[in-house]
């Protein structure tokens, strides 16, 4: 019987796959066509003249882009063919503004360490895949997980390895390496929150009285979490990766219990925290003030200057955009970091900026279709919790370079400056695919099984 | 968990909704707003110098006046720098395009087109878009002709002051130069360093360069105003023959003062009588004081309103209450006071009647008056800019229509003014403008500028002026401080050569 049933489902498959697999491989293809043509484009705006290099970029982010693709067709076949493409267009299109705003400050090898990040982080992307078999491996080290999670998390607090930049302790410095320590342990901690979550949904759920309220004890995870949030707050002063960390945490509990209340409660306690943290941190009031009077005549050429220079790229560039190179982005301050979507604004104008938020809503689409398809509640709530950081991440930089909220330093997903980012991002990508794709090895583990059954059968 | 899920994918589409929404609104509802703001200069400026900016060419379409080329330094941010062919020549009306002073003159005025910016373009930017041509800003063609430009400067020479050209028929500016000018090109072009230097010197120069006085600056016009007075007495039916009382003084009423014939002399020899057509043709200040104040002070003012003078009340401010004659780059009109100023002040009446106490002009706007004069009674607003083209196509993307301004007097005022004009060159104090072969009518002018400096010296003129002729030019002559030849200097002896080398450059 239950052999009858994975022969369905193997059949099943093969028919539809192929022809996804192919349509993925076209769309890879189309993907590293725009990223080059991007980077042509790029340095003509920029210098008038085709660049010396491009056709060895442009072999060497085809071939890139390709071997990944076909380590993803290996390792994980069933995977989802859209996920891919979209992150390798995005990289590509980053990857040309990053070569465009570093050329014209004069430090094009700044891109070029980014361009070998990139390739790190799809060398991540396929190891995650080949080490990372069976996704429901992961279930299995709840607490280790969690444990490993809120130390990287807390980890820049510590004397010594922490260091500071820009009034935020996001660093830490390992002599040979630094890294933000945030980007992983923002991983670990969704894997933790899928796999305890899972196992207690039942009882969290069921535990809401009458009232709508959950039980007192009950309410143990969520203080937790916001305490965890609020010392990420307090003591490292990141107010973006406080936000994603809370704002994840209270998706994945709603998504988990389905109940409504732990929606309001997690509002209502981030309403606390953000407005003690006004109340308390001059940085947060200044980040505020500044969010609030940025055109203001006052703080315009100060405080207000990144946000108000972000606005003039974008309003600058207008519909259609000055064109790739022919802008002046590089006025506004950190921008091949935080304000690379402003940079987009002004060279691509709003079509470019909306094409490029329009392939994150892709990515987020696709990771929710992986969470509705899959059966096992760890694998949709991993997938609900990867998709959410990636989805809130962006809108977070996004809506905070566009003014709908107060700036939060973090980076644009694939596409901004930062090797930490870039690693952590495949990696999310890399959870994601193994989930839609299924195990490895039980596939193959099946099909002989299917094939030893068949031939039992006849 | 489906239904939840489902949810959160619905919250996310609405969350990038709402980034929509804002990436519209900054980048295309608000954009202008915003990148307009004082605060984006450094962006502006960076757009502006990107574009290939439109020529400024005279008349002929062949003379450059003011053209971008190429930025011989390939490193600066800059792809473009502007060049003034002809330096100080043509420079107080170029004016100078600076990424540190801004913008002046015509680069000014017509930065929209220049700059390709203006609505006329819009279809052309798009077809630029779509085929990938660079950004041309529009080729602005003047009325300025060379020859009468250069015969300006020559005829100058060192002499501070300033000469006007106009077409009577049309108003079209022909040349217009002041000296000092300034070359704008230091002031447009070269390192931040340069440009301060450049700056500092045409700022601390004496006679401010950077103020035309063809047009910028405002004079005692003297007997040359007695145009205007003219103009008015025979509006109101007193010809040139009518005949007036003629005193060695003229005592004005309500003061211990006197007004005097130049250098104390008898008007006619000293004849008890003199009429208006001698009076002007010797320029005899006492007649026509006792004209103005026969003619009173409506008349007078609406006269001088008529041929475009602002209405100033002196008691109050010297300042012009509203601009009159529209002109595309920002100039002084001439002045004459409110007909109240002169209630009980008959001896200001008197006065201002000879272009004194505070009635006010410049070269431009007497070469307006001359060119009413000589165009039959109909005044034009001066017009610099013929049109914009398009600098790839060379199609008109827009024409500047003459822009007629007033009848300040009739045809036949016109005609009778330009016979008495005639004869102040054929045989008055203007005889230093005679040009074989063609008619000139003028008027000379000498106006005191205070008691120990040497007077300014004018001469406003037309030609061809004969019976039944269309003048084509008119020209109007200002020599500051005496010229060269100090206390001595009458308008006659040292302007009316001038205006008379200007007319025969245009003549031929």
């Amino acid at each position: 019987m239950s052999a009858a049933v994975a022969a369905s489902g193997a059949a099943a498959s093969p028919r539809r796959r192929p022809r996804l697999a192919r349509t993925g491989l076209a769309a890879v293809l189309l993907a590293v066509v725009a990223s080059v043509l991007a980077y042509a484009l790029q340095a003509m705006g920029l210098s008038g003249e085709r660049p010396d290099n491009l056709v060895a970029y442009g072999i060497a982010f085809g071939c890139l882009s390709l071997a990944g693709w076909f380590a993803i067709r290996r390792t994980a076949r069933a995977a989802d063919p859209v996920l891919y493409p979209t992150a390798i267009l995005l990289s590509g299109l980053g990857l040309a503004m990053l070569f465009r705003i570093m050329t014209a400050n004069g430090a094009p090898e700044v891109a070029r360490y980014q361009a070998v990040w990139l390739a790190i982080g799809l060398v991540c992307l396929v190891v995650t895949l080949f080490v990372l078999r069976d996704i429901r491996q992961l279930d299995a080290y709840t607490y280790t997980i969690g444990l490993a999670g809120l130390i990287l998390l807390l980890l820049p607090v510590v004397p010594g390895i922490g260091t500071e930049i820009n009034g935020a302790k996001l660093w830490i410095d390992l002599g040979f390496l630094s890294f933000q320590p945030a980007e992983p342990g923002r991983i670990l901690i969704v894997i933790f929150l899928a796999s305890y979550l899972s196992q207690r949904r039942e009882l969290l759920a069921a535990g809401v009285g009458r009232l709508g309220l959950p039980r007192p004890k009950d309410l143990g995870p969520l203080l937790l979490a916001w305490g965890v949030a609020l010392a990420v707050l307090f003591l490292e002063r990141d107010m973006g990766a406080s936000l994603l960390l809370f704002g994840v945490f209270i998706v994945m509990m709603w998504v988990a219990t389905g109940r409504w209340s732990y929606l309001v409660l997690g509002l209502l306690l981030f309403a606390i925290g953000a407005f003690v943290g006004y109340l308390a941190f001059s940085h947060v009031q200044v980040r505020v003030d500044s969010w609030l009077h940025a055109m203001d005549p006052k703080l315009v050429a100060d405080e207000g200057y990144q946000l108000s220079q972000g606005w003039f790229a974008l309003a600058s560039g207008g519909t259609v955009g000055t064109g790739l190179g022919l802008g002046s982005p590089t006025l506004i301050p950190y921008v091949g970091s935080d304000f690379i979507l402003a940079a987009f604004g002004e060279e691509l104008g709003m079509l470019g900026v909306a094409a490029v938020l329009l392939l994150y809503l892709v990515l987020v689409g696709r990771g929710l279709r992986i969470a509705v398809e899959r059966h096992d509640g760890f694998e949709k709530l991993l997938a609900v919790g990867l998709t959410t950081v990636l989805g809130l991440q962006v809108f977070v930089i996004a809506a905070g370079v566009l003014r709908l909220i107060p700036l939060t330093g973090v980076p644009l997903p694939l596409v901004s400056y930062g090797g930490t980012s870039r690693v952590a991002t495949a990696v999310i990508l890399a959870l994601l695919l193994r989930t839609s794709a299924g195990p490895w090895l039980r596939a193959r583990r099946d099909r002989r099984g299917t094939t030893e059954a068949a031939k039992e059968a006849s | 968990m489906d239904r939840q899920i489902r949810r959160l994918g619905i919250a996310f589409v609405a969350l990038f909704a709402v980034l929509f929404a804002q990436v519209a609104y900054v980048q295309v509802i608000a954009a202008d707003r915003i990148a307009n703001q004082p605060a984006n200069a450094a962006r502006q400026i960076r757009a502006e110098y990107a574009v290939e900016r439109g020529q400024i060419l005279a008349y002929d379409r062949r003379t450059v006046l003011a053209e971008s080329v190429p930025n011989p330094d390939p490193d600066s941010q800059y792809r473009f720098i502007r060049s003034y062919p002809f330096g100080e020549l043509y420079g107080q009306l170029t004016g100078y395009y600076s990424r540190i002073y801004g913008r002046s003159g015509l680069e000014q005025a017509m930065n929209p087109y220049l700059a390709g910016t203006a609505p006329e373009f819009t279809t052309q930017n798009l077809t630029d878009i779509i085929l990938g041509r660079p950004k041309q800003g529009g080729t602005v063609l003047t009325t300025l002709v060379p020859r009468v430009q250069r015969a300006m400067q020559l005829a100058l020479g060192d002499l501070h002051g300033a000469v006007v050209a106009i077409d009577p028929t049309n108003g079209d500016v022909l040349g217009m130069y002041s000296n000092p000018g300034y070359d704008p090109e230091p002031l447009s072009t070269g390192t931040t360093q340069e440009m301060e230097a450049a700056w500092r010197e045409v700022t601390s120069a004496p006679d401010t360069p950077l103020v035309a006085h063809a047009f910028q600056d405002l004079y005692l016009p003297g007997s040359t105003f007695k145009t205007v007075t003219a103009s008015a007495s025979l509006e109101h039916g007193w010809g040139p023959l009518k005949e007036w009382p003629n005193p060695h003084h003229l005592e004005l009423p309500g003061t211990e003062a006197h007004i005097e014939n130049f250098g104390d002399s008898y008007c006619a020899g000293g004849a008890k009588t003199v009429t208006m057509g001698g009076a002007f043709q010797d320029s005899c200040n006492v007649p026509f004081a006792e004209i103005g104040m026969a003619l009173k002070a409506e008349r007078m003012s609406g006269q001088a309103q008529a041929y475009g003078f602002c209405r100033t009340e002196p008691t109050i401010s010297l300042a012009c209450q509203d601009q009159t004659i529209p002109f595309v780059l920002p100039w002084e009109v001439g002045h004459f006071p409110d007909s109240m100023y002169f209630e009980n002040n008959e001896a200001a009446l008197a006065r201002s009647a000879i272009g004194l106490d505070n009635v006010l002009t410049n070269p431009l706007h007497l070469a307006l008056v001359a060119a009413a004069i000589g165009n039959g009674g109909t005044m034009y607003a001066p017009r610099l800019v013929a049109e914009i083209r398009d600098a790839t196509t060379g199609q008109t993307i827009k024409t500047f229509q003459p822009d007629e301004f007033s009848h300040p007097l009739t045809a036949d005022s016109a005609a009778q003014l330009r016979v008495m004009m005639v004869s102040v060159v054929a045989g008055g104090t203007g005889s230093a403008a005679q040009i074989d072969g063609t008619v000139v009518a003028g008027k000379t002018g000498t106006a005191t500028n205070g008691d120990d400096v040497p007077p300014n010296a004018w001469f406003t003129s037309f030609a061809p002026a004969g019976p039944g002729q269309t003048p084509r030019i008119a020209v109007a002559v200002i020599v500051l401080d005496g010229g060269d030849i100090g206390n001595e200097a009458t308008g006659g002896q040292i302007a009316a050569p001038i205006a008379k080398q200007v007319m025969e450059a245009y003549l031929g």
